[in-house]
């Protein structure tokens, strides 16, 4: 009985401590968050959402700051905008990750910690750094503007409607992107390794043995498979993007939209909270549903496996 | 060459970096025969299965089905299908999309391929798990997706890698049976590969015994068992006493080979001379046990029971002779309580025929 006991106290710890973690850090936080984004500018200071008038408690709260959101055709566009690059980027991502996962979990397993290794190595360097180091390669005379130059991309570019004029690669759609991909293509290959790695290979071998060619067998049995490490890399790349400021910032032009930059506006340009806040808010909704969608799969995954 | 056979293995080699692991190989296999390869793990029993196969290419030696060589034929024109190991069953597929995933390859119309997956769900009686995921199934009925799988496509030969293996004891004699009869119905030829040498003795209609890369003996289950070719096969297929001896008499109607403990008297003759090494092979169920001597001189050794074990039907005792050799007999237990009349510590008479024994000289 006293082992039961102890025991059940171990697990509430094991499983209390990360819970405690999101309540402090991340529930009370966000509830702060909420609490501004429905109260009323006083000068400096927030009104209080609850006063006592005469012996009666008054609720108030301040929904037009929703309500501006809503109707500003600026926000909309902005969270428009910020899911358009986080798509993108994690289109990319996939289309560069999936390959590259795929021939590490297929290399010969003695080389297979070395590749894991390299892909992780970015994370040895500040993130800022690596950021900022696209600034310089991306500038006139940075080695990879004059490949592109070179090549004649940027006149492709330029139709694309991904820079403005050729010549002209930084703070464009173009660099902002090639930063997003380039920050977050590791968030998508280790996911994508991990599962891929974990694939039964008689499975293709019984493709085969069933008269599909390699190709077919990729299609109808390795991409079916890989599903969950799929979803799993896209919403690692994809979630953060969305609220992604510092790449933006860097890299991203005057023209081109993110949340994280309208945040920041709000919050230190115009000293408006509330709106930053209701800003805030809106983004945590906009991503809580790809997460659900998320955790759908990944339990259906699990099933699946079992 | 006239009447050749279906499937021919030719001397076929197989060279893993200056390793054999099929050397010299040659087996000729008629239609409708379901052979096993039978032979402990790492005997090149598997690998000659995936040469067959198309997964392993051959260093040397030709494997000819139908009169044509396999390495002529590409992968997707090759007339052979193979059930894998513990199945490979695709996991995200249903029971019905897994039957069709073959047919489908083969831009088969669509109502053709629901009217073979249809009949293949009936001859396996899974008609009502069409549309399961595989990890919905027991072991037993996944057994069964995968053979229907393996023959929707109508091969001319199929072959088994450890078809029972994954499952338990009970449920492995049961589906041996059904996995004949399933195969026996559609008529394909089979080559299986197995260690487990009752699977090969219930299921095949003859056996190749595998070791290290060479067929040591190619024979039906009852030559494989009361004629062995050598020791090994004698101890691989069943219980075997094996004990040493110097031939001391040679007749033509008999032989007489003196042991440690004991004198055989072999009632056919063999091809030998006196004097020569030899060693005499004794299954445990062809040797009665008693607790006084038995009438005569040959065949016959007594020594203390050191174990016995009683199953119900038989009892096994294990008997201790001078020498220090163990001999296993088998007795049934024709009467209900004969087990006890022999118990550990006593001593004991073995004694058998002189039809019983096998002389092997390799």
């Amino acid at each position: 009985m006293s082992r039961g006991k102890s025991s059940r106290t171990g697990r509430f710890a094991v499983i209390g401590v990360p819970y405690l973690w999101l309540i402090v850090f991340f529930l009370l936080p966000f509830l702060v968050i909420l609490k501004i984004s429905l109260s009323e500018m006083e000068g400096v200071a927030f009104g209080n959402l609850l006063t006592w008038k005469e012996g009666v408690m008054q609720l108030t709260l301040k929904f037009s700051n929703y309500l501006f959101i809503v109707q500003d055709e600026l926000y909309f566009k902005t969270y428009l905008s910020s899911v358009r690059y986080a798509a993108v980027t994690t289109v990319i991502c996939l289309a560069i990750g999936y390959p590259f996962a795929y021939f590490m979990a297929r290399a010969e397993k003695r080389f297979q910690p070395v590749l894991l290794m390299l892909v992780m190595l970015p994370f040895w360097t500040s993130f800022l750094l690596r950021v900022y180091a696209w600034k310089g390669l991306l500038s006139e005379h940075g080695w990879v503007y004059n490949i592109i130059v070179f090549l004649g991309l940027d006149h492709v570019l330029a139709v694309a409607g991904l820079i403005s004029a050729p010549g002209q690669l930084m703070n464009t759609s173009f660099s902002l992107s090639v930063g997003m991909v380039y920050t977050y293509l590791p968030f998508m290959i280790l996911p994508l390794y991990a599962n891929l790695s974990k694939m039964d290979l008689r499975l293709l071998e019984a493709a085969a043995d069933l008269g599909a060619n390699p190709w077919v067998a990729f299609w109808t049995v390795t991409v079916p498979l890989s599903k969950a490490g799929i979803i799993a890399g896209s919403m690692l790349v994809f979630i953060p993007c969305i609220g992604e400021y510092v790449i933006p910032e860097l890299l991203g032009g005057p023209e081109t939209l993110m949340i994280g930059r309208v945040m920041w506006d709000e919050f230190f340009s115009n000293n408006d909270w509330p709106i930053a806040s209701t800003v805030a808010v809106v983004m945590v909704l906009l991503i809580i549903v790809p997460l659900a969608i998320f955790n759908k799969y990944e339990a259906e995954a699990q099933e699946g496996s079992r | 060459m006239g009447a050749s056979s279906f499937l021919q293995i030719q001397n076929v080699v197989k060279d893993f970096d200056g390793y054999k692991a099929v050397n010299n190989v040659s087996i000729d296999i008629e239609k409708g025969e379901i052979f096993a390869l039978l032979g402990p793990s790492g005997c090149g029993k598997s690998t000659l299965l995936r040469m067959l196969g198309g997964f392993e290419t051959v260093t040397s030696g030709r494997i000819l089905l139908n009169g044509k060589d396999l390495a002529d034929l590409p992968p997707y024109d090759c007339p052979i299908n193979m059930m894998f190991q513990s199945y490979a069953l695709f996991p995200h597929l249903t029971v019905w999309d897994n039957i069709a995933f073959g047919l489908r390859r083969e831009k088969m119309p669509k109502d053709k391929i629901a009217e073979q997956v249809e009949a293949m769900l009936k001859l396996t009686q899974l008609g009502k798990f069409a549309k399961r995921k595989p990890h919905q199934l027991s072991g037993g009925q996944q057994q069964r997706v995968a053979l229907a799988r393996s023959l929707a496509k109508k091969p001319q030969l199929l072959l088994l890698d450890e078809p029972l293996g994954a499952l338990d004891k009970k449920l492995r004699e049961e589906t041996q049976i059904e996995l004949v009869n399933i195969i026996e119905n559609v008529g394909v030829t089979c080559v299986m590969v197995t260690h487990d040498q009752e699977e090969a003795m219930t299921m095949s209609t003859r056996i190749g015994v595998m070791s290290a890369g060479q067929i040591l003996q190619i024979g039906t289950p009852s030559e494989m068992y009361e004629t062995p070719a050598n020791r090994f096969v004698a101890g691989f297929v069943g219980n075997v006493n094996l004990m040493e001896g110097v031939l001391s008499h040679d007749a033509p109607d008999h032989v007489i080979i003196d042991c440690a403990d004991c004198k055989h008297y072999v009632g056919h003759g063999i091809t030998g001379t006196e004097g020569m090494d030899v060693t005499v092979a004794l299954r445990p169920e062809k040797i009665r046990i008693s607790a006084t001597k038995p009438e005569g001189e040959h065949n016959m050794a007594s020594g203390k029971v050191k174990e016995k074990a009683y199953f119900g039907a038989w009892t096994v005792y294990r008997i201790e002779l001078p020498s220090g050799m163990i001999l296993k007999v088998n007795e049934s237990n024709t009467e209900r309580h004969a087990e006890d009349a022999l118990t550990w510590g006593d001593t004991a008479w073995a004694s058998w025929s002189p039809s019983a024994q096998v002389v092997l000289t390799a």
